[in-house]
């Protein structure tokens, strides 16, 4: 299932720039949240934007963390010719979202959480993509572009 | 990394001082409970100055501690929340409702001082 399907064509590559932080624990949401942020502050975005975008990645690890267990997320910059963006990449091999539409609004949950994850991650960041297969896994996708 | 709580009077000062893992978050409603208990606290400042990411989970724990603290009769304040995490917080739709914030220290003691005094009274 797909969820407003914008192109993303460099989704399976990889950047050398890219970095990689598996998530399997509470610690490691920290650990990605800290590399986004400075990824975000050596690409020049301010501490405003790099507050959205470690917190973004902090919500979108804990949903790993809580849902599939075991994931990476993935973090690099991108570019549109010569805008500058940076590309959060949350995957997991868990249980996969069996209804998107319905865990992108908001209160919805069902580990007992807030729920908010997902709409939230959605208004902090300018792109939002999201596929999910039962049983194979979660991919979201957003990005952040340099104003 | 370990919530440090400090007893000043009737009032117990937290002071967040890096990035917090949930099972921090965790451990800390436990102390921060327990010490109220033991100091029979009538106000808590948590000063999250330093925090540089409030998201669900913690924004949830917070004011699930205030809850508690408020039902053993003490009030709860929370202190130095950063413009940007505030503005973050507010676009992923956290708000700290029920949950007294101040500016910072200083006014988070003024106004734990204040809510006593008009109890005493």
């Amino acid at each position: 299932m797909r969820l407003e399907n914008a192109a993303i064509a460099a989704v399976g590559d990889v950047s050398v720039d890219e970095i990689r932080v598996s998530i399997t624990s509470d610690q490691d949401i920290i650990a990605a949240r800290h590399q986004g942020r400075a990824l975000a502050v050596k690409l020049d975005f301010s501490p405003g934007d790099a507050t959205l975008i470690a917190t973004a990645i902090s919500e979108l690890a804990r949903n790993i963390v809580s849902y599939a267990r075991h994931g990476e997320i993935r973090i690099r910059p991108a570019q549109n010719g010569e805008r500058p963006c940076i590309v959060i990449i949350a995957w997991d091999d868990g249980p996969g979202i069996q209804d998107i539409g319905q865990a992108m609004r908001d209160g919805f949950s069902t580990s007992g959480s807030l729920g908010l994850g997902l709409p939230g991650v959605r208004r902090l960041m300018d792109d939002f993509e999201i596929v999910s297969e039962q049983g194979k896994g979660t991919t979201v996708t957003v990005r952040k572009w340099k104003p | 990394m370990e919530v440090p709580i400090l007893k000043q009077g009737s009032f117990l000062i937290a002071t967040v001082q890096a990035a917090l893992t949930d099972a921090d978050l965790l451990q800390f409603r436990t102390a921060i409970i327990h010490q109220v208990v033991r100091s029979r606290s009538r106000g808590v400042i948590l000063d999250v100055t330093d925090l540089d990411v409030m998201d669900s989970f913690a924004s949830r724990t917070i004011r699930e501690i205030a809850q508690m603290i408020r039902l053993r009769g003490a009030e709860t304040v929370i202190v130095g929340i950063q413009p940007e995490v505030a503005f973050a917080m507010v676009q992923l739709g956290l708000t700290m409702e029920g949950v007294a914030t101040a500016l910072d220290l200083e006014e988070g003691l003024a106004y734990l001082n204040q809510k006593i005094k008009t109890v005493a009274s």
